[in-house]
C-alpha cells in the first residue's frame, strides 16, 4: 500500500470524524460521506501495487487484485442508499421542527441531571 | 443411582413449572409439591442404606457442560451430602405440609410451592456437585430464589426491602466466592472440589483465595458482620423463615467450611479468621436474642447465634470437633424448624407473636405447646434430645483438644441460649398473670388444623427419636466426619459438668428476666452513647446509597445525553487501545512506498485538501459541492488504481448523490446553524486527527503484515467458466451472489424508508409539502 493512498484515507477519516462529532444532520451526512471515501480508498490500497483492470484477455499485464474492488463497489451503493436515508431524516426533522439538529437524549439528560441534584 | 438424583431434580423443576401454571386447588397442590421432596428423601435413605457411603465412599457420576473451561456438573455424594439432602427433603416435606395450612385463603399457594421446590432444587444441587463453578452456580441460584422467597409477600415494601437485602449481601458474597474457587483451583490444578480438598495447596495466594471463600460463607451463614440480614429477612412468610433459616439457605456456607476444613484448617488464614467470627457472632445472636419480644426475631437471633456456634467448631476444624459440627448441623436443623413452624402455629392462633401479648396458649394449644417444648428443649441442650447431644460431643471434644477460649465463650453463650430457649417456650405458651389470655387470633377462635401442629411435632419428635437412640445417625455423621461418636450418656466427665452448670445458670437466667432485661437496656444505652458504637446495618445502609449515589454521579457525566460525546468517547477508546496496544508491543513500521505513480500522488493529495475544506465551510452548498469534488478525485483515484468499473459507479452515485442534496437544500438554509457546542472545537480536533492518523498508520502497519496469498488469485481464471471476463463482475454476480443480493435488499428498504420519511410528509402548520 503507498503512503499516498493511507494519508489520503486518514485525512477522509479525520475530516469525517470531526464531522459527525456535531449536532446538524447535514454536516453528519456529509461526514459520513467522507468517511465512507476513505474506508474505500484503504480498502483498495489493501490489494497492493496497482495493475491492469481484471478484465480477462483485456490486457497482458498484471492485474489488479479484484477482490477490494468487489467489495467497494457493494460499499458505494451501500453508502448511497444510508446517505439518502439519512437527507431524508434531515429533511423530515427540518419540516417538523424548523432544524436538523441531533438534539440530546432526554432520559439521558434526565439521569444528568438527578446526580447534580444530589450533589447540591 | 446418580442417575435417578439428576431424575428427581429435574422433577422438582417440572413440578415447579406445573404448579406456577396450573391453579390447583390446595390439597392437591400439597400433595403435588410433596411428590419430588419425598423422593429425594427416599432416594437419600436408598442412597445411604445401599452403598458404600457408610464406609467413607461416594456416590460419583461425571457430567460434561463445558470440558474446554473445566466446567462441569459432576456429581460426588457422599455422607456429608447425603445429610444435607435428607435435611433439605425431610425438612422441606415438613415445611410444604404446614405451608398448606399457614397460607391465607386468598393466596393461591402455587406460586409460593413452585419457588419452594426451586429453592431446595438449588440446594440439592450445591450440596451434590463436585465442580466449582458448577458450586458457584447452585450457590447463586440458591440467593436468587431465597430472594425470591423472602420478597414472597411483594406488596409489603418492608419484605421487598428485606429480599434486596439478603440478596445484595449474599450475592456480593457469592462473587467473592467465585474469584476465591477461581483461585484454589488454579493453585490446585483441577476445578473438582474433592481434588482441590486432596491436594490442599498451600502458599500466599491459597490463604489469598480462602479468605475470599470465607467472605462468601459468612455472608451466606450470617456470619459477623455480615449478620444483619437474616433478622431482615423475617419479613417472610414463617414456612420460607423456616426453611432458610434452619435445613437450607444459611447452612450452605457451613456446609461449604465444613467440607474445606479437612484440606484447609491448616493454612494460617484458616483457624483464627473463623473460629473468632463464629465466636464473635454467636455471642452477639445470644445477647440480642434475649432482648427480643417478637417471638420470631428471637428465634431469628438465636439461628445466628447457632451458625456462629456451627461456623467456630468447623473452623477449629480437628476431626473430634468436626465430628461434633456435623451432628449440631442436623441437631439445629430438626429443633429450629420445629421451632419456626410452632411460633407460626401460635401466630395463626392469636393473631400475633409478641410475647408480651400472649398468655396461656400452652392450654389451648396443647399438641403445638408440646411440640415447641421439646424443640426448645433441643436448643437448650436438655437430655435425651439431640441437642444435648451434639452440645455433649462438642463440649467434649473442645475439651478434648484443649481449646479453653473456645470453649468459655461457647458455654457463656449456651447460658443465653438456653435463656432463651426457655425465653421463647415461656413467652409462646406460658400463662402470665398480668396479661389477658389470648383468645382469638384474626381467623376466629378455630382450633389450628392438624396440617399446622402435626409438622413441627414429627419433626420434634424425630429429635427426641436421635437423641434417645443416637448410634444410627452416628453411623452417617461418623462417615461424613470421622473422629467422634455420639452418645446419649457420656459418663460422669467434665464436659457434663459444664452442660448442667450452664442450664443452670441459663435456668438462672429466665428466672431473673427483668434484672437480666434492665442490665440489657443500660448496656446498649452505654454503648449507644459512650462508646458510639457503630452498626453494621447502619453500614450496609450507607454503603447501599452511597453506591447509588456514586452510580448516578458516573452515569451523569459519562451518560450525558450529548452524541457528540458518546462519539468522542467511543472513537478514542477505539483509536488509543490498538494504538496502545501497538506501542507495547514494540511499535512495529515497515517502511512503504510512497505513490505508484505521479497521477496518485496528485489525486491524494486534492482528496486530502478538499477534505480538510469541507470541515471549514460554513455554508451547506459550498459543503456539498466540496464532498462532490473528493468524491470524483476518488474515482480518478479508481481509474489509477486499474478499476474503472468502481469509478463508473461512483461518478453515477455522486452526480444522484449531490442532486439528492440539492433537493432536500432547497428546503433548509443556506448556511449552517450556528450553535454552542458543549464540546469545545479542540477536542473535536485531536479526537478527529487521531481517528485520521489511526487509520492511516493503521493501513500501513496491517498491509505490510501480509503472509498469506490473497484468495482472489485464481478468480481471473475461473471467471470465464462462470460465464464472464469482467473479474469484478463475476465476483458480485456469481461468486458472492448472495452479498449482492443482501446489498440490493439494503437499498431497497433504504428507498422504503425514504418514501415513507418524504411522501405524505405534513409539515406542523398543516401544509402538504
Amino acid at each position: 500500500m503507498s503512503t499516498a493512498m493511507a494519508v489520503a484515507a486518514g485525512a477522509l477519516f479525520a475530516a469525517g470524524t470531526y464531522l459527525i462529532m456535531q449536532r446538524l444532520l447535514t454536516r453528519i451526512v456529509v461526514g459520513l460521506g467522507l468517511i465512507a471515501h476513505g474506508a474505500n480508498l484503504a480498502l483498495l490500497g489493501s490489494g497492493g501495487e496497482p495493475g491492469a483492470a481484471p478484465i480477462v484477455g483485456g490486457s497482458t499485464g498484471v492485474i489488479s487484485d479484484p477482490l477490494p474492488q468487489a467489495l467497494v463497489l457493494t460499499a458505494i451503493v451501500i453508502t448511497f442508499g444510508v446517505t439518502a436515508f439519512l437527507l431524508a431524516l434531515a429533511y423530515r426533522s427540518y419540516v417538523l421542527t424548523d432544524s436538523d439538529a441531533v438534539e440530546d437524549d432526554l432520559e439521558d439528560r434526565r439521569i444528568a441531571e438527578l446526580s447534580r441534584k444530589e450533589a447540591a | 443411582m446418580t442417575s435417578w438424583f439428576v431424575f428427581i431434580i429435574v422433577g422438582h423443576g417440572l413440578v415447579a413449572i406445573a404448579l406456577a401454571l396450573m391453579g390447583l386447588k390446595r390439597r392437591v397442590a400439597v400433595l403435588l409439591a410433596a411428590a419430588p421432596l419425598g423422593a429425594m428423601f427416599l432416594w437419600a435413605i436408598t442412597a445411604t442404606v445401599t452403598g458404600n457411603v457408610l464406609d467413607g465412599g461416594a456416590l460419583v457420576a461425571y457430567l460434561e457442560w463445558l470440558p474446554a473451561l473445566g466446567v462441569s456438573l459432576s456429581l460426588r455424594i457422599d455422607a456429608l451430602s447425603l445429610i444435607f439432602l435428607s435435611l433439605i427433603a425431610g425438612v422441606g416435606l415438613a415445611i410444604v405440609a404446614f405451608s398448606g395450612g399457614y397460607m391465607k385463603k386468598a393466596d393461591p399457594p402455587g406460586r409460593f410451592l413452585a419457588l419452594l421446590l426451586l429453592f431446595a432444587a438449588a440446594m440439592s444441587g450445591l450440596v451434590a456437585v463436585d465442580n466449582v463453578f458448577g458450586l458457584f452456580v447452585f450457590w447463586e441460584l440458591t440467593t436468587v430464589t431465597s430472594f425470591l422467597l423472602i420478597g414472597y409477600d411483594d406488596r409489603k415494601g418492608s419484605a421487598r426491602a428485606a429480599a434486596f437485602q439478603a440478596m445484595l449481601t449474599t450475592g456480593l458474597g457469592g462473587l467473592a466466592l467465585l474469584a476465591g474457587l477461581v483461585l484454589l483451583s488454579h493453585a490446585a490444578g483441577t476445578t473438582s472440589v474433592a481434588g482441590i480438598i486432596a491436594a490442599s495447596p498451600t502458599g500466599g495466594v491459597v490463604t489469598a483465595a480462602l479468605g475470599l471463600v470465607l467472605v462468601g460463607v459468612f455472608t451466606k451463614s450470617a456470619q459477623f458482620p455480615f449478620h444483619f440480614w437474616l433478622p431482615g429477612a423475617m419479613a417472610a412468610p414463617t414456612p420460607v423463615s423456616a426453611y432458610l433459616h434452619s435445613a437450607t439457605m444459611v447452612k450452605a456456607g457451613i456446609f461449604l467450611l465444613i467440607r474445606l476444613a479437612p484440606g484447609f484448617a491448616g493454612d494460617p488464614i484458616w483457624v483464627p479468621l473463623v473460629v473468632s467470627v463464629g465466636l464473635v457472632t454467636m455471642v452477639i445472636g445470644a445477647w440480642r436474642a434475649l432482648r427480643q419480644t417478637d417471638l420470631k426475631l428471637l428465634l431469628a437471633h438465636g439461628t445466628v447465634s447457632q451458625l456462629g456456634l456451627m461456623t467456630a467448631l468447623a473452623g477449629i476444624g480437628s476431626p473430634a470437633v468436626l465430628h461434633a459440627a456435623v451432628a449440631m448441623v442436623v441437631a439445629h436443623a430438626l429443633f429450629k424448624s420445629a421451632l419456626f413452624l410452632t411460633m407460626g402455629t401460635v401466630d395463626s392462633a392469636a393473631g400475633t407473636r409478641d410475647l408480651r401479648l400472649l398468655s396461656g396458649l400452652g392450654r389451648r394449644l396443647p399438641v403445638a405447646a408440646i411440640a415447641g417444648g421439646l424443640a426448645a428443649a433441643s436448643m437448650a441442650g436438655i437430655a435425651p434430645l439431640f441437642g444435648f447431644v451434639a452440645k455433649e460431643a462438642a463440649f467434649a471434644a473442645l475439651i478434648e483438644d484443649d481449646r479453653w477460649t473456645a470453649m468459655g465463650v461457647i458455654a457463656v453463650a449456651s447460658i443465653a441460649t438456653v435463656g432463651y430457649a426457655l425465653r421463647f417456650w415461656w413467652g409462646a405458651f406460658g400463662a402470665k398473670p398480668l396479661v389477658l389470655e389470648s383468645t382469638s387470633g384474626e381467623e376466629g377462635s378455630t382450633r389450628p388444623t392438624a396440617g399446622l401442629v402435626i409438622p413441627p411435632l414429627v419433626l420434634a419428635a424425630i429429635g427426641l427419636v436421635f437423641g434417645a437412640a443416637p448410634g444410627g445417625v452416628d453411623r452417617l455423621v461418623s462417615a461424613a466426619a470421622p473422629g467422634g461418636k455420639l452418645v446419649l450418656w457420656p459418663g460422669w466427665n467434665l464436659a457434663l459438668a459444664l452442660s448442667g452448670l450452664v442450664l443452670a445458670a441459663g435456668l438462672l437466667v429466665h428466672v431473673q428476666r427483668e434484672f437480666v432485661s434492665r442490665f440489657q437496656r443500660s448496656a446498649a444505652r452505654w454503648a449507644h452513647e459512650r462508646v458510639g458504637m457503630p452498626s453494621t446495618e447502619r453500614g450496609y445502609e450507607s454503603a447501599v446509597s452511597g453506591l447509588n449515589r456514586f452510580a448516578d454521579r458516573v452515569t451523569g457525566i459519562v451518560q450525558n445525553g450529548s452524541l457528540p460525546i458518546y462519539l468522542a468517547i467511543i472513537l478514542s477508546v477505539t483509536v488509543g487501545v490498538p494504538a496502545g496496544a501497538w506501542a507495547i508491543s514494540g511499535g512495529g513500521w515497515q517502511g512503504s512506498p510512497w505513490a505508484f505513480s505521479a497521477a496518485e500522488a496528485v489525486l491524494a493529495v486534492f482528496v486530502a485538501v478538499a477534505a480538510i475544506a469541507v470541515t471549514r465551510s460554513q455554508s451547506r452548498l459550498a459543503a456539498v459541492l466540496l464532498l462532490g469534488a473528493v468524491g470524483y478525485a476518488v474515482a480518478g483515484l479508481f481509474v489509477v488504481y486499474g478499476a474503472p468499473d468502481l469509478a463508473l459507479t461512483l461518478l453515477l452515485v455522486e452526480t444522484i448523490t449531490v442532486a439528492i442534496f440539492a433537493f432536500v437544500l432547497m428546503r433548509l438554509p443556506r448556511r449552517f446553524e450556528v450553535r454552542k457546542w458543549r464540546i469545545r472545537g479542540w477536542v473535536r480536533g485531536t479526537v478527529a486527527l487521531g481517528v485520521g492518523v489511526f487509520v492511516a498508520a493503521g493501513t500501513l502497519i496491517a498491509a505490510a503484515q501480509r503472509t498469506a496469498r490473497p484468495v482472489s488469485e485464481q478468480y481471473a481464471d475461473l471467471a470465464p467458466g462462470a460465464g464472464g471476463t469482467n473479474v469484478v463482475n463475476v465476483i458480485l454476480t456469481d461468486f458472492r451472489a448472495l452479498d449482492t443480493l443482501g446489498e440490493i435488499t439494503v437499498v431497497g428498504i433504504a428507498a422504503l424508508g425514504v418514501a415513507a420519511l418524504v411522501a405524505g410528509l405534513r409539515s406542523p402548520t398543516g401544509g402538504r409539502t
